[in-house]
């Protein structure tokens, strides 16, 4: 598996480290309700299709990244950087 | 007290195989200059002072003996030179914290072909290429110093064992001299 | 028998090996089959289920028959294919799977057995009683099963792992991979070419023909010439691509020093990890046997093989050779025997409107029924309509078409797709992204659609790669594929699928009857396919003849696939770079060499070698030495490593404010020159780590973390500032690597610490400031993590090692030393201070006691989730100190006196023990549910695994001068 890192350019798998969902950047606000806590924390669809997930580039620029990949196909459809992101 | 003696990784060893050389080399002082937001002007006149400018994704600049290399988002190394005043932009000290091997030969890109997942060959990899990558299992700095010249750049901790995987991958290749890779 | 004349092998070159204990010749050139058919060695082996004699049966990778044991110096490497050894000075190798000399094998009696030991034997018999399971059933199939031995022996071989990367990669050196290279490698393109023989040309170099007017020998040497010639084609021969992986990635074996004798750190195989941007798959196509009664008898060979053994190796395996074969191409084997010399019995070809014209006997419409030979093949039974024929012959070259081979279209899911046409599977278009089959692996099977869909395919990559390239095709063969699908032969006799595990069509046949209709099933009930060959050789003739004892037809019945990798892939290639210093790195310390010196055994921190302990002359055992650094560091000082503590740099004017949001507690309001502990959660409100954070300068802390903890916070810590705060005035690196830090403790610390510093400064507990020491700046923390008074004294790593020498010589001069590893984890757990063994990841700040560090005043990671309702609480286990008077151990279990001891009625478990010769007791840390409000109480340590039954006092955590008033003299 490879993926394009925005800075570094195409890398082997074994340079990145997998985290999880990119929902993991939508954190709630301070005092939001616990049960949106819970959502943010612990619930996650499961697609069988387009995912949008955090990867770092643990072996190269330390940069953490949203990456669009295809569970089923294994197509990856985009990388950007979580810091530079469009919020 | 008297003075403490300094000592580098590696005290300077140094290893000739098969028309490949590696050596621990002093790079000098390593300064990190890391941007803060909207640092980017402010950073730049200061280098300027170097004849040296932020250098660009994967890409290291040499001026009289003073390097800056990128090493990730609006940061980079300055090596060989203190550190000029520079607004803008957070430095800190990194001289001790990397050991510095240096590997030239014609089939020292062969030897990296062992160590590291990443195209060094010179049309990937021209000279003035740096990349964040893997030697192994280490994370590492690598600099195209030259056609058949690399640096490498390891944690100063792990000097030995890179050393160690650098000298296996040369005796392999040296032993199998003559077959074409 | 050797042909003169013939083969591409170096005559001038004589080879002397070793089979089975006695010696053979044969030249540079050859394999170790093709060297043991010149020998007129047929009997290589014994099959794995009834221990049949076998011989070779082909001449590549595929081998199902002809494995053997090659023995180096150093070890044994079993399922060698002596089809794809070759021979060297000094090779020795020996048959395997047998039990006394392959000639007369003792378990040869299985085959007797066979009525018995049909698909399904050991499912069905080794059932009952269970009782018999482990004393009898078991060992007796261990030692029946598996194929070939090893040394027993640490294997000193060298293997060697290997990344390349290239525009094209062309996989096989047939007519298809030639034209493809020279195309894709004319255009400029950066060309890898993978042959898996030690030689280019595939089976031109066994077929012959003509190639644009030059004969194929010639056009390959010419192609292979102008290739070498070309600085951008990379020729890898002796490599087989063994995988294809996601986005362009392959896997590649190449077998770089198993044809030589062994040599130092010359590597035994490489295996590479290739990244092609296009694929062009020209591996050709296996060719396949027909199943008829005893049809695995030695010298019943494939047709393709014989005519590769006569035409690369100038060897024939036999005096009188037959031909079994439905295709006008396989009539090519007979001729080329002929034309040099060798006697053709007889073409038996089941096709009624074949062709009955050669200078030999031809039975058409006829099919081969059985033979007879018991250790080599001696005659054959041929069916002509109701007449059966008997032929003297010693040789069978028998030939059922051909299967493409597709294998690695298959490695990312992708489904063969069946051609009734060529009675064959042909590759799925488009199964791996970047990958194009061309030629015999896409069933263009003639020399003609050979070279122009190999040529095809590389221009499409050259074009799409922004290159233009005119090549012309030469002139070849295109002779159309005409083929009768005959997969078994009609007969009541065993008649083989799979040769390596002896799956027949009755096996098959049983399977079916018994319900296992679906190929998977099948596979699994019969074993077919499970073999080293993985069912090269099998798995479309089972499933053709599943689908006929099932009344379907074969795509109906289901399909072939295959998975990774290609051939066997040895460990050792596979792992390389992986063993011994290469499993990780290893991280010494600047006082390494120094500790050594004192005769400290070293122990892995994590990838950190740290003294364990100092030994002292007269010690006889580590707790001696531990309990002296113990009061050494109580009564007068001792001296730490501690530069494996993570170590971050943070700058900015949001510095504090990002540490504020990272940590539980407050840093922005910490002034200058003073140091805090934090405490860090993750998200889910989880404690992540601990340690001190200094501030140097209004914009410039320095963050400790754990030794263990240190990448994982720093991972967390660019998380944090990447995803939520961007725009922050704050940057951070890691300074682990950049100092040197050693922790000097005891009631003398201080009068040390002062002796070497160029200016003395007078530091509060918790303060830092910059000092001066043998010439160069350093910093010096008043912080401990021994409970005693305590600095860590800073210097440039680069003086690290001439600093400790100092420190120790000195500290020695006032009655202290070095202390290691067990000695500070006795003094942190007298001092009742955590570690990851108590913060391991489950715990929360209200477990361990520091629920008052979470500030009720600003945000940060985890507050959120550490209020959450079963997050705290007395419900919760909670951090005590045990005390008894025998020894505990860490992993222990707590239960209430007098309660059974059970899963129910736990009550908490150990994290940390040690004998403390402070307090005279021994102390462990734990976790007791409700336990702040136990202290006092009497628990019970139970460790069934060590075999420990101890009633402790549960009480508070420090167990060493709970005031501090030590740490703030
Ligand atoms: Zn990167």
């Amino acid at each position: 598996m490879r993926l394009t890192c925005p800075l570094c350019g195409e890398r082997d798998r074994r340079e990145f480290y997998y985290y999880g969902a990119e929902d993991y950047l939508h954190r709630p606000s301070e005092g939001a309700p616990l049960s949106e806590w819970d959502s943010y924390l612990h619930l996650r669809d499961n697609v069988a299709g387009v995912v949008r997930d955090l990867w770092y580039h643990e072996a190269g620029c330390a940069q953490w990244l949203v990456v669009t990949r295809n569970t089923v196909t294994h197509e990856i459809s985009g990388v950007e950087l979580v810091a530079e992101r469009a919020k | 007290m008297p003075d403490l003696i300094a000592k580098s990784a590696l005290e300077g060893r140094s290893l000739a195989l098969g028309g490949v050389t590696l050596a621990e080399v002093d790079p000098g002082p390593i300064t990190s200059i890391a941007l803060y937001p909207g640092g980017t002007k402010t950073a730049a006149k200061g280098l300027r002072t170097l004849g040296l400018a932020m250098p660009g994704p994967n890409s290291f600049i040499e001026k009289k003996g003073a390097r800056i290399v990128w090493t990730g988002r609006e940061q980079a190394f300055l090596i060989g030179v203190a550190p000029p005043a520079i607004e803008g932009a957070a430095l800190t000290d990194q001289s001790d914290g990397w050991a510095v091997l240096a590997l030239s030969g014609v089939a020292a890109v062969e030897v990296l072909a062992r160590l590291v997942p990443v195209d060094l060959r010179l049309a990937a990899c021209p000279v003035g290429t740096a990349l964040r990558t893997q030697v192994n299992h280490m994370n590492a700095v690598i600099l195209r110093t030259g056609d058949y010249g690399f640096e490498i750049l390891v944690f100063r901790s792990m000097a030995r064992t890179a050393w160690h995987e650098i000298e296996n991958a040369m005796h392999m290749v040296q032993a199998r001299a003559g077959t074409k890779i | 028998m050797r042909v003169d004349g013939k083969g591409l092998i170096d005559r001038t070159k004589p080879v002397r090996f070793c089979f089975d204990g006695r010696d053979y010749a044969g030249y540079k050139g050859d394999t170790l089959a093709s060297a043991l058919l010149a020998n007129d060695v047929r009997l290589v082996g014994r099959s794995f289920k009834y221990h049949r004699p076998r011989g070779v049966l082909t001449a590549g990778s595929e081998e199902p028959n002809a494995l053997v044991e090659v023995v180096g110096p150093s070890n044994q490497t079993p399922n060698v294919r002596a089809t794809v050894q070759e021979v060297f000075e000094g090779l020795v190798a020996q048959s395997q799977n047998r039990l006394g000399s392959l000639r007369f094998d003792l378990l040869a009696v299985n085959d007797y057995l066979s009525p018995f030991l049909s698909a399904g034997f050991y499912y069905k018999t080794f059932m009952w009683p269970r009782a018999f399971w482990e004393g009898l059933y078991e060992p007796l199939i261990r030692r029946a099963a598996g194929l070939g031995s090893l040394s027993g022996r640490h294997d000193e071989g060298v293997y060697e792992k290997a990344f390349a990367f290239c525009d094209v990669l062309v996989i096989g050196s047939g007519p298809a991979g030639l034209m493809a290279a020279l195309t894709a490698g004319r255009a400029g393109a950066d060309v890898i070419l993978c042959e898996e023989s030690h030689a280019l040309g595939g089976r031109l170099l066994s077929d012959g023909g003509t190639i644009g007017g030059l004969p194929a020998g010639d056009w390959v040497a010419q192609v292979v010439a102008e290739l070498e010639a070309l600085p951008n084609v990379r020729i890898m021969v002796r490599t087989t691509v063994t995988g294809a992986y996601d986005h362009g990635t392959y896997g590649a074996l190449e077998r770089v020093g198993l044809h030589k004798p062994a040599r130092p750190n010359l590597p035994r195989e490489c295996f590479w990890r290739i990244v092609a941007k296009h694929a062009v798959l020209a591996s050709g196509a296996l060719e396949r046997p027909v199943a008829f009664e005893n049809n695995d008898r030695p010298g019943i060979m494939m047709a393709s093989a014989v005519r590769t053994y006569l035409n690369r190796y100038g060897v024939v395996p036999g005096r009188r050779v037959t031909l079994f074969a439905n295709t006008d191409q396989a009539r090519g084997v007979a001729r080329d025997l002929m034309a040099a010399g060798v006697t053709v019995a007889a073409i038996v070809d089941p096709r009624p409107d074949a062709s009955s014209v050669e200078d030999c006997p031809v039975h058409v419409g006829a099919e081969v029924v059985g033979s007879r030979g018991r250790l080599g093949l001696s005659g054959i039974q041929v069916r002509k309509g109701s007449e059966i024929i008997e032929i003297e012959t010693d040789c069978l070259a028998m030939s059922g078409g051909w299967n493409p081979t597709l294998h690695l279209t298959c490695h990312m899911n992708g489904r063969p797709r069946w051609s009734e046409e060529l009675a064959a599977f042909v590759p799925m278009e488009g199964a791996v992204p970047g990958l194009v089959a061309v030629g015999a692996a896409n069933g263009s099977f003639s020399t003609h659609g050979a070279l122009v869909t190999g040529h095809a395919a590389a221009l499409k990559a050259v074009e799409a790669l922004g290159r233009k390239v005119s090549v012309a095709v030469p002139e070849a063969e295109d002779m159309p594929y005409r083929i009768k699908a005959l997969w078994a032969v009609e007969g009541t006799g065993r008649a083989w699928l799979d040769f390596a595990n002896d799956v027949t069509t009755k096996d098959v046949k049983l399977a079916a009857q018994e319900g296992f209709r679906s190929v998977e099933h099948m596979k699994r009930y019969t074993t077919q396919g499970m073999a080293p060959d993985q069912g090269k050789n099998s798995n479309v003739a089972a499933l053709a003849v599943l689908a006929d004892a099932t009344g379907r037809g074969i795509p109906e019945t289901g399909t072939t696939t295959f998975r990774p990798p290609y051939v066997p892939v040895s460990i050792a290639a596979m792992g390389a770079g992986g063993r011994a210093e290469g499993f990780a790195p290893q991280r010494f310390l600047t006082s390494d060499q120094a500790s050594r010196d004192r005769g400290a055994p070293m122990i892995e921190a994590g990838l950190w070698y740290r003294p364990s302990y100092f030994p002292k002359p007269g010690e006889t055992t580590w707790r001696e030495a531990c309990d002296r650094e113990v009061r050494m560091v109580r009564e007068t000082v001792g001296i730490a490593d501690v530069s494996t503590l993570g170590k971050i740099d943070i700058q900015g004017r949001d510095a504090g404010r990002f540490l504020d949001f990272v940590y539980t507690n407050t840093f922005s309001t910490l002034p200058v020159g003073r140091v805090r502990y934090g405490l860090m959660l993750r998200e889910d409100g989880h404690v992540l780590d601990d340690g001190t954070s200094a501030r140097l300068g209004e914009n410039h802390y320095l963050m400790t973390t754990t030794t263990a903890a240190a990448g994982l916070v720093m991972r967390h810590l660019d998380f944090v500032h990447q995803a939520f705060c961007a725009d922050w005035q704050v940057r951070f690196i890691s300074v682990t690597e950049a100092w040197a830090q050693f922790a000097v403790a005891g009631p003398k610390a201080r009068e040390l610490v002062l002796s070497f510093l160029e200016t003395p400064v007078e530091l509060p507990f918790m303060g830092v400031a910059p000092v001066r020491i043998g010439g160069v700046d350093g910093r010096l923390f008043r912080i401990s993590f021994s409970g005693e008074e305590g600095y860590e004294i800073a210097v440039p790593t680069r003086y690290g090692e001439a600093l400790f020498r100092d420190l120790v010589a000195r500290a020695e001069t006032m009655g202290g030393g070095p202390y290691g590893m067990e000695a500070l984890n006795v003094l942190r757990i007298e001092k009742g201070f955590i570690t990851h063994a108590e913060i391991h990841g489950r715990v929360t700040a209200h477990d361990i006691g520091m629920e008052k560090m979470v500030s009720a005043k600003k945000d940060c990671i985890g507050k959120a989730a550490a209020t959450r309702p079963g997050m705290w609480g007395p419900e919760r286990e909670q951090l005590v100190g045990l005390k008894t008077h025998a020894p505990i151990s860490a992993g222990a279990h707590l239960f209430v006196p007098g309660t059974e001891v059970h899963r129910e009625t736990d009550q908490g478990y150990v994290t940390s023990v040690c004998w403390s010769p402070t307090v005279g007791a021994w102390l462990g840390l734990a976790f007791l549910k409700d336990g702040r409000a136990r202290h006092g109480e009497k628990i019970r340590l139970v460790d069934h695994l060590r075999g420990l039954d101890v009633i402790c006092e549960v009480c508070d955590p420090v167990f060493h001068d709970p005031e501090g008033e030590k740490l703030r003299a």
